[in-house]
């Protein structure tokens, strides 16, 4: 590697990780925690279904998994503006991962919230428990654990993901690898140098989640 | 007589398993349910829990009529609390210790403090010989531990009967004998139990009376004694010698 390839990639490195940490991260952690709230209310709506709302969900995630995210984010950024609906680029790419992730992730959990056996409901009204008491102590705990796994893929998948909010113009760290490159004509190093800094976020998640499945209680062994 | 049930109907996608059932079981009664498989026992115990809902019936406990069909979330819920139900497969709540699987319908479905749960469940636990796992989870157990687990689970909000759900059929052979024990004991010291079983020694020599059941109907119903040694119907001595014949 020549000399200036290097001072280059030196000098550009604090900045693409300060916008990692400063816009990459928070756009993450916002989105994620959009789709997980979603991805509840959805998959409870399901499990306990709902009439009518369970059509409902049942649109959405077909709506979701059928079409490209990239093309979802086109429709609400530059799309929805000519019926009046004008987002910010930020807003748009939380909205726009939050409802998108929040789709897989429902299935995840509902998947889940159906592992738990029909028997342990039972048992729970047996006992003199209301169906709130049972989701609260008996399923929803048990759905989590088995759950968590698919959830830490899901926001691995989305670190990755959000680059995809350099195309709706929101400034984040592909995008500002994109700037530098415009400056400095070194393809290979600054988009390599992006890519380590993304596989640097996902492996430090995954070391978190292989500690978080260590530390959720296993219920003395199988599962 | 503290509990009757009358004309109690229950069909699933147009094949009748109930075709109108009338059972009456008095304090202190063990009625072992028995009859071939598909004859209707399991609904039947169900229904009464409201697990499944009949399509028809009354039932009478503690000298209050309630509809099987429509009665309402708050009756059911009451009843419910008075009784307890053994599984076949146990239903223990796999992410909950043996002690906190038997405090649980205490705490928070009774709200009862959690020390106080937990002398009553210990007490409970005591019972069916299982005290010294209180920290385990069912994942833990063999079966016919964590079926003693699921009895504790119910004798511990003092319930006025126990249905059993064929409470030995899941176990090993070798595991039968220490839940069919526990069991034995709850009769002598006089609850009520409504059995499902094909354990005939339990029918004969624990059971009190007998309801032999066929094709979705009460074929035959008395003392046990009775019933194994002078069956009534044609079907029901069929049943006992099929049993007996497998036995040897």
């Amino acid at each position: 590697m020549n000399e200036r390839l290097w001072n280059i990639l030196v000098s550009s490195f604090p900045r693409l990780l300060g916008y990692g940490v400063r816009v990459t991260i928070p756009l993450t952690v916002l989105s994620f925690a959009l789709a997980l709230v979603i991805a509840v209310i959805v998959a409870l709506i399901q499990y306990a279904d709902v009439r009518g709302l369970r059509q409902l969900c049942r649109f959405y995630i077909w709506i979701i998994r059928g079409t490209p995210l990239l093309v979802q984010l086109y429709l609400v950024f530059y799309g929805l503006p000519s019926v009046g609906i004008v987002l910010a680029a930020f807003p748009t790419a939380v909205l726009v991962f939050g409802f998108n992730e929040g789709a897989y992730m429902a299935e995840s959990v509902r998947g889940a919230l159906e592992s738990v056996s029909r028997g342990q409901v039972e048992a729970g009204y047996c006992v003199g428990m209301s169906y709130i008491q049972i989701m609260w102590h008996i399923v929803l705990p048990q759905a989590f654990r088995i759950a968590f796994p698919a959830l830490g893929n899901s926001l691995i998948s989305m670190v990755k993901g959000t680059s995809l909010a350099a195309t709706i113009t929101v400034m984040e760290m592909f995008r500002q690898a994109q700037v530098i490159n415009g400056r400095v004509y070194e393809s290979l190093g600054q988009y390599s140098e992006v890519a380590l800094i993304y596989l640097l976020f996902c492996t430090v998640l995954t070391w978190l989640q292989r500690w978080g499945e260590k530390r959720l209680n296993s219920y003395g062994g199988v599962k | 007589m503290m509990l009757e049930v009358r004309s109690l109907r229950k069909s699933f996608d147009g094949h009748e398993i109930l075709k109108g059932i009338d059972l009456t079981v008095d304090k202190g009664d063990v009625v072992a349910i028995l009859g071939p498989s598909g004859s209707g026992k399991t609904t039947l115990l169900r229904c009464l829990n409201f697990l499944e809902r009949a399509d028809a019936g009354e039932l009478i406990f503690d000298g209050e009529s309630f509809d099987l069909h429509a009665a309402g979330r708050a009756d059911v819920t009451r009843i419910r609390k008075k009784t307890a139900f053994v599984f076949q497969n146990y239903n223990l709540f796999l992410n909950k210790t043996v002690l906190q699987n038997v405090t649980l319908g205490l705490t928070a479905a009774r709200g009862m403090g959690r020390a106080e749960a937990g002398e009553i469940a210990v007490r409970a636990l005591e019972r069916v010989g299982m005290a010294g796992h209180v920290d385990r989870y069912p994942n833990q157990l063999s079966g016919g531990q964590q079926q003693r687990v699921a009895i504790a689970r119910g004798l511990v909000s003092n319930p006025e009967i126990i249905y059993f759900d064929e409470p030995t059929s899941a176990l090993d052979p070798e595991l039968i004998g220490e839940v069919l024990s526990v069991m034995r004991r709850l009769a002598e010291e006089g609850m009520t139990m409504l059995v499902v079983t094909h354990e005939m020694e339990f029918a004969r020599n624990v059971s009190s009376k007998v309801l032999f059941m066929d094709g979705g109907s009460v074929i035959e119903s008395g003392p046990s004694k009775e019933f194994f040694a002078n069956p009534r119907e044609r079907r029901s001595r069929e049943f006992i010698n099929t049993i007996l014949a497998d036995r040897k």
